[in-house]
């Protein structure tokens, strides 16, 4: 067994066990902080397919700053545990139903050999970089595809913004441009008074 | 050098390289944490001078030996764990803070050649890691079961997320014009250009035709790192300490050599992307290691100076001027990059 497969048996095993405390941890802040840990091994896993791009982006993007948010939104909730696994069973079968189609999905891909799905093509030929291919696709052969997962995500931000705005809220609120352009004199006023004298 | 590598070969064998490899390390960490202890120093000591006062001068000639007097008391001080505290996620949190301060310095070039890992996206991978940060000081404040800690906690991840932002976009426009994610090669190429030709290097940097991404860099940079003025995480008159005020010992100290890590990381990227790293101002002085550091030098005075001069943000003027002030900036900024690579007046060519 050669050093890269020890390093990928390690990094699936941190992974595996991070993604199963996800789901298992009672406490909502470990949850999160095991998804953080899956989605670090993740990128390590992507590294080692030499996809330094996708593995560098997984960890800037998810680890960087979606998760933090999450984190930031997660430890100021008040989370019952025990409210929200009552619906347990009554869910289990939608949820099944979900993970098996996706363990089927996955077999799929990985046992294309047998099943005549396309197998990823072959290894990018080294000195090619990574960042400046994927841009390339991204704009010539999948700009459509490109464009589109932005409008989505656009309409995505409107959307949530839309949700959760209650209309505009009778507030006192300072404006910074007359805070930043005041003029001593217009706050205090020097007064001359005649020394007294006893 | 052959023969050092021969012997090494000869003693560890198939091992060699990691060993080597670990011996690099050793050869970049342990520098660092000496510049911490003694940035700590010099901060006392300039904005001590700044305000008129002489600054630490009692523990060795000019105060020299009091970092390591601070230390060995920082070890000798016991780690209480407050009660009703997450212990696991207490003790991991300072870790979490420095390993990214730390492991961000694999792919920071000294040189041409002088570099423990010579990636193609070091720009990104730098990115990536220094994005990480922001955990330490999350974790360690809701573990802490305080107050206090929690809103300290509260307050730096809004300001690092904010921040990070206006940080990464004036990096693209730095990749932009250098047409490359590496940090050897963003060097190289602020070596080109009329102005390197005439031997005044210093105008062919990237700090003069990206002035803003400069600034914007810069300012960032000193949010990022919580220091003074956008140092809101740990605002002593009002939430006491901020995320780390209930700890003690050599676990405080783990935070404090984070905090003044990243301030000489962002200073050695800052100089890396801007200053022209280890490029030479004027033509007929070599280039060399020594302009970096001598570059990284100035801009950690250029920190200490902030602390010493300006009064603290208010935390909503921090935010709009992250989000109001800097995003629109740097947006308008890309764009004008964009399209002064493309006109015939490009000087990147």
């Amino acid at each position: 067994m050669d050093f890269q497969t020890l390093v990928f048996f390690f990094l699936s095993a941190i992974l595996i066990v991070a993604s199963l405390r996800v789901i298992t941890a009672r406490n909502p802040v470990h949850a999160a902080l095991h998804l953080i840990l899956a989605f670090f091994t993740c990128g390590g896993i992507w590294a080692l397919l030499q996809a330094e791009f996708l593995a560098i982006a997984i960890i800037l993007v998810y680890v960087g700053a979606v998760m933090v948010l999450f984190l930031f939104v997660v430890m100021m909730l008040d989370i019952n545990l025990d409210r929200i696994r009552q619906g347990f069973w009554s869910y289990l079968p939608l949820g099944a139903m979900l993970g098996i189609l996706m363990v089927m999905e996955m077999g799929l891909v990985l046992g294309s050999k047998y099943f005549q799905v396309p197998a990823a093509d072959a290894l990018m030929p080294a000195g090619v970089s990574n960042t400046k291919s994927i841009g390339a696709l991204m704009f010539t052969d999948f700009v459509y595809p490109f464009e589109l997962a932005s409008i989505i995500l656009l309409v995505g931000m409107i959307a949530a913004i839309v949700l959760t705005h209650r209309g505009p809220k009778k507030s006192k609120y300072t404006n910074p441009n007359q805070q930043v352009f005041v003029k001593a004199k217009d706050r205090v006023r020097v007064l001359q008074m005649p020394v007294e004298k006893d | 050098m052959d023969a050092l590598m021969n012997l090494g070969l000869g003693v560890f064998g198939g091992a060699w390289p990691a060993v080597w490899t670990l011996v690099k390390i050793v050869l970049i960490v342990a520098p660092l944490m000496l510049s911490v202890a003694y940035l700590t120093w010099a901060e006392r000591k300039v904005i001590g001078y700044m305000q008129v006062r002489i600054g630490p001068n009692r523990v060795g000639p000019w105060g020299l030996i009091q970092p390591i007097a601070d230390g060995l008391k920082l070890l000798m001080k016991e780690i209480i764990v407050p009660s009703g505290a997450n212990k696991g996620i207490f003790i991991i949190a300072p870790m979490l803070a420095i390993a990214p301060a730390l492991a961000a310095w694999a792919v920071v070039p000294f040189n041409d050649s002088l570099v423990l890992a010579n990636i193609d996206a070091s720009l990104l991978y730098i990115m990536a890691i220094t994005s990480m940060g922001v955990y330490g000081i999350i974790l360690s404040g809701w573990a802490s079961n305080s107050k206090y800690a929690f809103l300290g906690a509260m307050r730096a991840s809004a300001q690092m997320v904010s921040y990070e932002i206006s940080m990464g976009f004036s990096l693209i426009c730095v990749l932009m014009v250098s047409n490359s994610l590496n940090l050897v090669e963003i060097v190289n190429v602020q070596n080109q250009g009329r102005f390197a030709d005439w031997g005044l290097g210093f105008l062919s940097w990237n700090w003069l035709p990206l002035l803003p991404m400069f600034l914007v860099y810069l300012i960032s940079g000193v949010a990022e790192t919580n220091r003074a003025p956008f140092d809101v995480a740990e605002g002593e008159s009002e939430i006491v300490a901020g995320f780390h005020v209930e700890y003690s010992g050599m676990a405080f100290a783990v935070f404090f050599l984070a905090e003044y890590a990243n301030m000489i990381l962002v200073s050695a990227l800052t100089s890396i992307m801007f200053l022209g790293g280890w490029l030479s101002p004027v033509g007929f002085l070599p280039d060399g290691v020594l302009w970096l550091f001598a570059k990284m030098a100035f801009i950690l005075f250029l920190f200490l100076w902030f602390r010493a001069t300006f009064p603290r943000y208010r935390f909503d003027q921090l935010m709009r001027l992250g989000w109001k002030v800097f995003l629109p900036v740097c947006l308008v900024w890309l764009v004008v990059v964009g399209v002064w690579m493309m006109s015939p007046l490009s000087i990147w060519k």
